[in-house]
Formats: C-alpha cells, structure tokens, sequence
C-alpha cells in the first residue's frame, strides 16, 4: 500500500519534472551570456543547413522527398506561423484569414514575374509592400471590433481574396498562373564533393543556383527568410512596440488608458504579419512554378492558427515548433493514408487538452491563461473577462 | 474649473447610458459620483477618460476641449484612470505595469516611480510578480499606482473598493486621501457611498443616467432620500440608523419618481467581484 502510493507519488513529481523543464530552459536561457548565445544560434543554423541530409530524410520522411517537404510545408508554415503570431500571439488579434496574404504574396510573384517579366528579388520587396497595403486596408475598418467579430470579418477576407482570384479570368481563374520564372542563380558555386560535404549530404550542391530538379537551395532561400523574419519580430517584440502590442493584448482598454495609441499598434501588427505572409507566398510561388487559387483554402488559415495556439501562442519557439508539427505530423504518417488527418486531429485535441497553454508557452501567457482572458484578447467576445461590465449595457434594467 | 462634463449623452448602440449629465470638478478636489448598478458611473468615467465616444455635449479638461480627442492622448492632457475591474497587465511584473504607466511620457520616470512605491510599499516587496498572480487589493494597487505613473492632473477612480475586504477598502481610501493630498485631483466613482461620502468633497448621485443630487458629501451623508437608498447597509450605521433609513424610504415623500429604492443596499465588504 504504503509502496504503491510512493511510486505513484514518483510517477507524479517524474511528470512535474518533466512539465517544468521548458521552464527551466527557459530561466537558463534568460541568464545565458552573450558568447553562449550567440554559440546556440550558431549551431542551430548548423543543424538547419544539415537538415536536408538524407540520413536526417530516410528517418523524418521515408515516403515522399525530405528536402521538398523542408521547403513547403514545412518551411513555408513556420514562416507563416511566425508571421501569423505577430498578430495573433503579440497583439491578440484573433485572424481567421491569415492565408489571404499568403495568396497575395504567391500571385503578387506570378502576375509579375510572369506577365512583367519582373525578377524574384525585386518582386520580394513589392510583394511584402503589397502584402502590408493589404493588411492595412483589411484592419483600418474591422480592427475597431474585437474578439470573435473581427475573427469573422478576416475569415470573410480570407475567402474574398481566394474567390476573388478564381472568378477573375484576367489572373488565370480557377487554372491559375503557370509558368512562374525561378529566381535567377546568385552563383554557380558549388560545394565541393569532400569530406565533411560528402557525408553530411552537401557534396556537390550548388546552393544558390535555382534550377527546376534540387530543392535545397529554395529550401535555404526559405531558411534565410525564416532568420530575417525572427530578428525583425524579435526587435520589435523587446522594443517599444512589443511592449504596447502586450498591453493590447492584454487589457485592450486599459492599454488605451496607458497612453498607447492602440488601433495604431493593432493596425501594425496586421500590416507586419500580413508582409511576412506575403514574403512566403513569394518565395513559394518562385519555387512552385504554378499557383491556382486551389492553394490557398481555409484550412490553411485554420491549420496555421493551430500551430500557433499549439506551440505556444506569442513565444517565438514554441510558434516554430507547433508550425514543424502541424506540417510534419500529416506527412510523416503518410502510411496511415486517410487515417492521418483522423490521427492529427485526435493528437491535436489530445495536445490542446493536457496542454491548453501551449508546448512552450510564454511565462507572461501562462499568467495571462491563469487571468482567464487567454491572453488573446478577449478571443470569446466580452462575456466572461473581468473587464467586461454587463450592467454597463443595460442601464434601464432598474425601471 | 479643471474638468467640465457639460450635458454629455452616451449611447451603447441605442440605449441611453448617460442622458444629459454635468459635472464639475474642482482643481484639488476630491468629487465622488455615486449610484445604483446601471446608473451610467463607469459610463461617464469611460467617457471622460476617452474610451466611449459621446454622441452629445461636450468635456472641457483645464481651458480646452478634448470631447473629440483619442484617448490615449487624453493621458498625455493629464488625465488618468484605474479602471474598473482594475485592468493589470497579467502577464507583465509589477514592475513593468507600472512603467506601461508612464508609457507615453518623455524622460524618466524613476521619481514617480519611487513615489508609487512609497505610496504602496507592498508594490515594492512585490516588484517582480506577475500581475496576475496578486491579491486583489494589490492589484487594485496597483492600478492605482500605475495611474499615478502618468502624472495625472486628475485621477479618475472606478470602484477601488470593489471586491476587497473591508480592511483592505479602509486603507485604499485612506492612500486615496493621501494622494489628494499631494496635490492630485481625484473623481471617483463608488458603490461604497459611506466610504466614498466620508472622504469626498462633493458628490454626485446618478440615476439611469442622470444626476439627480450634488451636494457637499457631507450633506449628502446626512441625506435621508440617500441615506435610504445607498447607506442603507452601510458599515458605520447603527441599527436604529437603519430601521430610521427603512421608515423614511417606506414614507411616501421621499420615494423617488423612478420606483423607488433597489431592494438591497450596495454591495460591501469582501463579496467576490
């Protein structure tokens, strides 16, 4: 009895040991120098330009192409979760919609490197311009609502984008655009075929050279991306902006009450995750050679919100990691055929109910979890936040 | 004159909150607003403090109009507020709460912030807590504290006392009056009348969106009509005091127009918010 009890007391103090080591990387991490950190973030890109090696494939993918899956989408997703995070995870602005600037990006590179004749690189900087134009023109009118209503309204844009492109024959249609260029070969250089190269996988690639066969070097083209897109929003996270886009989050009105102008910070953060989403339509419509509207369904929003919720909305990290699950999960299972989207959806359920915060949850959205306004603003509309006053609505109740 | 509500009307779609109300506040007063649930308090706060928009009237703060001005530079105009509910950041520090207090001033803060925390010592012993995780006193604190961070020329206040335990009120009220003191301006808005009356200059009462009294507070304390409909459970009355306050809100000259007194007097104490 008395044994049995003390296991059981061991099983349990094992799995809070367990629950708590994000925590404690976490505190390390915060107390790490500058040379260690700088020596993990070497690392870290180490290992993603490895990553393609077969020996990594053979094991993470042994049914369809690693390097392929690596860009899209795997790739792909994790810069669109980072992108879709700076809304959702900083600002709590809950967008159902993310996908529109996805799409916006992709045709922004079809239209005009098709049709204009425009290259990859300056194609780029228009299509995150376009992308931020549009997420302006979609929040100036709907950011003044919150909560489920704005969620709605995105989704609806969502949808308009995606209908408005398969009923305008001038961009193809339903068939959409084909025949999209590649971006033009930085270099011909070529990794030589030696060891380390040969057994890491790197002999003989030409990384820079984008052709129609390997696709490691779009792979690193969306890598270079993903890195450029995590310093920007973590500078902005620890600056000014981040910490109005906290409040916001947070306490919409008492943020006001702060002094921060918050419809301005809210328009921000749309027009800034909305050019990350279009950066990754760019660089996959490069790759992809043909987009149809096909591309760009719901669920793609609807799968993006989940790795960012899943991984732990508003911490950068957990954001990837839930975004490399959501993509890889499905793909990996392959052999499970129909069944897999069965079995990702009950491993998400499962996730989301041991772990509602989140796999690498924030601290501050642990405390704002325990507040009970979820830390996504006021996701369920104004009815069970603190904040919220009902008698406010009503005043002729007293009559 | 520092703050002028004059005739402002509030709608929340097209329900009347507020119908044609006026105020007036007193540079170094301390003015309190009292009233039933769904009187229309948190409204006018909201209001001034430039969260609600008001569909007519208009508010003058020290010499200018500032009816159509955002509010987050109503801050910067001098105006402050802890909000109902008390609004903390859960998720940052103490400390950070209050430095998102001096959000939009220039230069450093480090003399309000030293005067907060002389202000609120137990904000200082627990500097590096996550906002969330306080008491409720001390986030109503807090959310003081982090008005005052803005170096308001008036403090708004919406029901400090609520939710607290009826020690933890006596020492809020009692910081209120300290910070009047020291030269802040305070508007404060309560369901606690006999606290609110005893430390206030003047008062207000509102009902559905009206005033229907302002008097000096201690007038008002001394009102049978008020007494009736909002001290009837106060904490300093004695029991004659109520049986007293019964009789006159059964007598029919001072049943008011509108139905009469609610048939509970105002929460207190430590109900749960």
């Amino acid at each position: 009895m008395t044994g049995a009890k003390a296991s059981e007391g061991g099983r349990v103090s094992g799995v809070r040991n367990l629950r708590a080591m994000p925590d404690r990387v976490r505190d390390g991490w915060a107390g790490a120098s500058n040379p260690v950190r700088w020596s993990v973030y070497l690392a870290l890109i180490v290992f993603a330009v490895i990553l393609p090696a077969d020996f990594i494939g053979n094991f993470m993918s042994p049914e369809s192409d690693w390097s392929t899956l690596l860009f899209f989408p795997i790739g792909g997703y994790i810069l669109l979760a980072l992108g879709l995070n700076v809304v959702v995870g900083q600002a709590g602005l809950l967008d159902l919609g993310y996908v529109a600037f996805f799409a916006i990006g992709g045709y922004t590179m079809a239209i005009l490197g098709k049709n204009l004749g425009w290259n990859f690189w300056e194609i780029l900087v228009v299509g995150v311009v376009i992308a931020a134009i549009s997420g302006v023109i979609l929040g100036a009118p709907t950011l003044r609502l919150r909560g489920d209503y704005l969620a709605i309204v995105t989704l609806g844009f969502g949808e308009i984008i995606r209908i408005t492109a398969r009923n305008t024959d001038a961009i193809g249609g339903p068939n959409g655009i084909s025949g999209i260029p590649h971006p033009p070969s930085l270099s011909e250089w070529t990794i030589p075929d030696v060891q380390p190269f040969t057994f890491l996988g790197l002999g003989d690639l030409t990384p820079f050279t984008y052709g129609a066969l390997d696709m490691r070097p779009y792979y690193y083209l969306m890598l270079a991306a993903i890195v450029v897109a995590i310093v920007f929003v973590n500078r902005l996270n620890n600056s000014r902006v981040g910490r109005a886009w906290m409040a916001v989050r947070e306490d919409e009105d008492a943020a006001e009450l702060m002094g921060v102008p918050t419809f301005k910070f809210k328009l921000a953060a749309f027009a800034i995750g909305a050019s990350i989403g279009g950066v990754a339509g760019v660089v996959y419509g490069s790759q992809a050679t043909s987009i149809i509207p096909a591309n760009f369904p719901f669920i793609v929003s609807a799968i993006l919100l989940a790795a960012v919720v899943l991984g732990g909305s508003g911490n950068m990290p957990g954001v990837m990691l839930g975004a490399f699950l959501v993509a890889w999960l499905p793909e990996r299972f392959r052999e499970l055929q129909d069944y897999r989207v069965l079995f990702f959806g009950f491993a998400l359920v499962l996730m989301m109910a041991l772990r509602p915060e989140g796999l690498l949850p924030s601290r501050r959205r642990k405390a704002e979890l325990a507040e009970g306004t979820g830390g996504m603003g006021s996701m369920g509309a104004e009815v069970a936040t603190p904040t919220a006053d009902p008698h406010d609505v009503k005043p002729e109740v007293a009559k | 004159m520092l703050l002028e509500v004059e005739d402002i009307h509030v709608h929340y779609g097209k329900i009347a909150a507020i119908k044609g109300l006026s105020i007036e506040v007193e540079q170094g007063e301390i003015v309190t607003l009292i009233g039933a649930n769904g009187a229309g308090k948190t409204t006018t706060l909201k209001t001034i403090s430039g969260l609600r928009p008001l569909t007519r009237g208009r508010i003058v703060f020290d010499g200018a109009d500032i009816s159509k001005m955002p509010g987050h530079r109503r801050v910067l105009a001098g105006i402050g507020q802890s909000p109902e509910g008390r609004g903390v950041f859960p998720g940052m520090t103490v400390a950070d709460n209050l430095h998102m207090g001096s959000y939009a001033r220039k230069g450093s803060a480090e003399k309000e912030l030293a005067e907060v925390y002389e202000l609120f010592p137990r904000l200082a012993e627990r500097k590096n807590q996550m906002g969330g995780t306080m008491s409720g006193g001390e986030q109503q604190m807090l959310a003081i504290g982090r008005a005052l961070m803005a170096k308001p020329k008036v403090l708004l206040l919406d029901e400090p006392s609520m939710g607290l335990a009826p020690k933890l009120v006596q020492q809020i009220f009692s910081i209120i009056v300290e910070i009047n003191r020291r030269g802040t301006t305070v508007l404060l808005v309560e369901q606690n009348a006999a606290q609110a009356l005893s430390i206030a200059h003047r008062a207000y009462v509102l009902e559905t969106g009206r005033i229907v009294k302002s008097a000096p507070a201690a007038e008002l304390l001394d009102d049978p009509q008020v007494r009736a409909a909002y001290l009837g459970s106060g904490a300093d009355m004695t029991v004659e005091d109520q049986v007293a306050a019964e009789k006159a809100a059964a007598a029919p000259d001072v049943t008011r127009a509108d139905g009469g007194p609610p048939p509970d007097g105002p929460a207190e104490g430590d109900s749960p918010s």
